[in-house]
């Protein structure tokens, strides 16, 4: 096919270059009928952007993990929502029996820090059971190889969690104190909102803390720049690992807490598998292996989530926009993938790893 | 494992009875907590005697007895024999804990599976307390015969495991041989062997002594045979073709031809393989050709069914009223051009990345067909219904069986563009350039026409399959397009082997014939992908039956540097 357009030209790039014209004519006349109907009033808009934020901090807490786990193995952890989802599955329990008891209501502080905890806990229990067991065995192996045994291991923590609690939907109780709303700048935000989107941002730094400041910090930083090297300076690679995926786990964990807080509708087998590859659009967003990145990837994501189907699809003039949220995160995903692979702050990246 | 010349020392050997014990028993606690157990229990292998639950159960135990006798190999037969009893034992630790626990705490609201039938299993029936310590024993002796395994030679070995496993298959597939022996002989002949679905204890003896009795003098005298005889010149027809593989190839397909028409199930159940085989050629050109870990496949069959269903359809959606003849090359043309569009962006992309884009695509697919957006076209979530089945001067294919046949034709066809393109010049560039991207280049394969005529190719036995699909369901909605047979056709290849043709019709026999067979499976299918995605990609990446070239690429990798550090790598 080359040929028809001489060998010049990369066909490939061509196409890329065209798809990229295409799209950007199609959103900017979206946002400008948009705009122009104006049917929606900026009160609309912002309680859009804080949804998108509440839910972005949640996406990003689940990239730091696929970014982690990329930064150090360059490999794409594909079971990593499956993590989350265990966290937040088997949290739902306690959640439900300290609301029954009342120790949800009455200390509510206390009796969230337990749950995050709690999820935080199972997570790593799962993230470190696979890593032993499906991943360290085949780190030599053909990069094929450790895809295909994530996408196995996905499948399997998914029904293996379905065998454990059954199919039915379960929902997290709603805590009184997160209710009503708080005003700000004139717009009333809802609480759950702020606080999880402040939760997560404290998390964020804590990690990013952990990962500047702190000799394990520095010891995961070498191991992701080099391993030989790393390895000959006396740190214990496979101890690195592991600590990696148990960070990773316990983001996770406290991710599936938050949106139990923030979107109570239920919990399922089934509920990690697309924040699971939102987080990863995140991830790649921000430039794959790159901590602050996976953060901002994932606050971009959540936000177009939410503002896409109103901004751009009833632009076009598509009906039911709403339901089209998933459409636009995986489109979004794909144009990642295919203008920008290397993300926003990762050019650095780009030759040694894409 | 240690491996040690000297004999361990006596703590190391507690060490690895307790180690190996333990996850003995973590295997049998997870195999109950899923749920298996108590699910598979209803499924009698043995009459009175063994059912598929207890089976999954012991899996466990044995195993601890097993590693633990080959942990202390330096020590002598009995000390093995008696610590592997001993880790047997371990093993139902975990599990006793367990149901101890749930006495005081009601954690059986949590845990689905954690309820009196399977602490009924557990305790054979005597309740909490009392039957614990048969529970001990039972575990014990089957760690005993984990360890006893270790001492018989590889022969012996082979002999048990294939008796073992012809039991279990002869057991859970018994509904056909009764259905056949009863339809070609006698009631009483197959009363005579089976009670129910389960073997007779004394057939099932029978069958197992049979097994053995032939497996090991068959390897015996192989092996003889190896060191004395010069090999024979083959006889041969038509001057190119060994005689006994067109025979073993008649053999096939005469079976092929006839076997649906023995019963009805089973004719649809060999359809569906029919329909999996196909796309797991397809997309075998893909991933095991090529090396494009495409897991957006499912797309394309969306794409041939809903073209079938626009085109054919008798509902007030469609405008066209083709028939099925029509609409099937266009359905096959749509997925080649929607294949090769898909392909066009992703060019630039290796391993991973694209992995994820075309997962991407088979979601964003499947979303929009559900929108109310496109509703108008393809029906939403309704779906699409009232599409005639096909018929040729008359004669209608309207059952399982006639559908099988269209279905083997098609199998057929992409079968033989399958060996085609694998021998053909195309084919050994998709290999090269599996094997490396950059290599092939600079030998001059073009990249960017090679993968597209894979991703095209690929694409239309797809959209072949899903035109088929389209009319036998005589409905089609969003749902059944769901990543989940992306996955299902990619474990099909992979358990049978990358790139390896006969390995992706035993995988989808196995992966698809299996649930659809046996109800008691059809709840664990998915769980069963799994494990076995992950324990193939452990112990045989290359497949249950390899191709050489994959087989090679995989020992000289081991014995190379470390890939870890190495972007270039095979498929990446």
């Amino acid at each position: 096919m080359g040929r028809f357009f001489g060998r010049r030209i990369n066909f490939g790039d061509l196409v890329v270059q065209l798809l990229q014209v295409v799209v950007l004519v199609i959103v900017v006349v979206a946002l400008y009928n948009t705009i122009t109907t104006g049917r929606y009033t900026s009160r609309h808009w912002v309680s859009l952007i804080f949804a998108g934020l509440a839910q972005g901090s949640i996406y990003a807490l689940i990239a730091l993990g696929y970014t982690m786990v990329y930064g150090i193995l360059r490999m794409i952890n594909f079971a990593h929502g499956e993590v989350y989802m265990a966290g937040a599955f088997s949290t739902v329990f306690l959640a439900q029996h300290f609301a029954s008891n009342g120790f949800l209501n009455a200390q509510p502080v206390l009796a969230i820090t337990v749950l995050i905890l709690f999820a935080a806990l199972v997570s790593m229990a799962v993230a470190f059971l696979l890593e032993r067991i499906a991943y360290r065995p085949l780190r030599n192996a053909p990069r094929l190889i450790p895809l295909i045994t994530a996408i196995g291991a996905s499948f399997t923590l998914q029904y293996t969690f379905r065998g454990f609690y059954g199919t039915q939907f379960r929902s997290y109780p709603e805590v009184t104190a997160l209710r009503g709303t708080v005003s700000l700048f004139g717009y009333s935000i809802p609480i759950v909102q702020l606080v999880v989107l402040a939760a997560a941002v404290v998390l964020m730094f804590v990690l990013y803390w952990y990962v500047e400041r702190t000799k394990a910090g520095k010891a995961m930083r070498a191991v992701s720049e080099d391993k030989a090297v790393a390895r000959l300076m006396g740190i214990d690679i496979d101890k690195v690992i592991v600590t990696t995926f148990l960070i990773g786990g316990a983001l996770a964990g406290a991710a599936g807490v938050f949106n139990g807080l923030y979107r109570p509708q239920g919990v399922y087998y089934f509920m990690g598998f697309f924040p699971g590859v939102k987080a990863f659009t995140a991830a790649v967003l921000g430039g794959i292996g790159n901590i602050p990145g996976a953060m901002v990837g994932g606050l971009v994501l959540g936000m177009l989530e939410s503002l896409g189907p109103n901004a751009i699809l009833e632009g076009l003039g598509i009906p039911g926009a709403n339901q089209l949220k998933d459409v636009i995160a995986f489109t979004f995903l794909v144009l990642i993938l295919i203008f920008r692979p290397q993300g926003i702050f990762g050019e650095r990246l780009r030759e040694k790893k894409v | 494992m240690s491996e040690a010349r000297n004999n361990t020392a006596p703590s190391s050997v507690w060490k690895s009875v307790l180690r190996f014990g333990l996850v003995g028993g973590a295997i049998a606690l997870y195999f109950c907590m899923v749920g298996m157990v108590a699910a598979f229990d209803q499924r009698f292998l043995v009459a009175g005697q063994l059912t598929l639950g207890d089976l999954v159960l012991y899996v466990g135990p044995f195993l601890a007895g097993l590693s633990t006798a080959r942990a202390l190999a330096d020590r002598t037969a009995w000390q093995r024999l008696l610590f592997g009893l001993l880790a047997g034992a371990v093993a139902a630790l975990p599990s006793i804990l367990i149901m101890l626990f749930s006495q005081q705490v009601n954690i059986g609201a949590v845990f689905v599976s954690l309820s009196s039938p399977l602490i009924n299993i557990l305790t054979f029936g005597r309740g909490l307390p009392d039957g614990l310590p048969l529970l001990v024993g039972v575990f014990g002796l089957l760690g005993l015969l984990g360890a006893a395994y270790t001492f018989l030679s590889q022969q012996a070995r082979n002999a048990v495991n294939l008796a073992l496993l012809v039991i279990v298959t002869v057991a859970l597939f018994s509904d056909i041989p009764i259905r056949v022996i009863e339809k070609y002989f006698s009631a009483r002949v197959a009363r005579a062997i089976f009670q129910g679905n389960a073997l007779l204890p004394l057939s099932a003896v029978v069958l197992s002594l049979l097994t053995v009795g032939l497996s090991y003098f068959g390897s015996l005298r192989a092996a003889k045979k190896k060191v004395g005889e010069s090999k024979k010149p083959e006889r041969l027809i038509l001057g190119r073709y060994p005689i006994n593989q067109v025979l073993s190839w008649a053999l096939v397909i005469a079976f092929l031809l006839v076997l649906p028409q023995t019963d009805r199930v089973l004719a649809h159940v060999m359809m569906f393989i029919g329909l999996y085989v196909m796309m797991g050629l397809g997309l075998n050109i893909e991933v095991g050709f090529a090396g494009l870990l495409d897991l957006g496949y499912v797309a394309i069959f969306a794409f041939g069914a809903y073209t079938i269903g626009i085109l054919t359809t008798q509902a007030a959606i469609g405008t066209f009223g083709l028939s099925f003849w029509v609409a099937l090359p266009i359905a096959v043309i749509v997925g080649v051009v929607f294949g090769a569009l898909l392909g066009i962006p992703v060019l630039r992309m290796r391993g991973d990345y694209l992995a994820i884009v075309t997962l991407g695509f088979g979601e964003i697919i499947r979303l929009l067909a559900l929108s109310d957006w496109l509703s108008p076209l393809v029906g939403g979530a309704q779906g699409i219904v009232r599409i005639p089945s096909p018929s040729i001067a008359g004669f209608d294919i309207n059952s399982p069986e006639r559908y099988y046949y269209l279905v083997l034709i098609g199998v057929a066809l992409t079968a033989f563009l399958a060996v085609r393109l694998r021998d053909s010049r195309l084919g050994r560039q998709w290999m090269a350039m599996r094997e490396d991207e950059d290599v092939a280049q600079s030998m001059g394969i073009d990249l960017v026409q090679t993968k597209l005529l894979a991703f095209a190719i690929g694409s239309a036995s797809a959209g072949f399959a899903g035109a088929i699909f389209a009319a036998r369901l005589g409905g089609i909605f969003p749902h059944s397009f769901s990543l989940i047979i992306s996955i299902t056709v990619l474990s099909a290849i992979i358990i049978g082997g990358f790139g390896s043709i006969p390995g992706v019709i035993v995988g989808a026999a196995v992966l698809v014939g299996l649930p659809e067979l046996l109800r008691e499976f059809n709840e664990y299918r998915f769980l069963i992908y799994g494990i076995l995605l992950v324990v193939m990609m452990l112990t045989r990446p290359a497949g249950l039956l390899p191709t050489d070239t994959f087989k090679r690429e995989l020992e000289s990798l081991e014995e190379g540097d470390e890939g870890m550090n190495n972007p270039v790598s095979a498929g990446g």
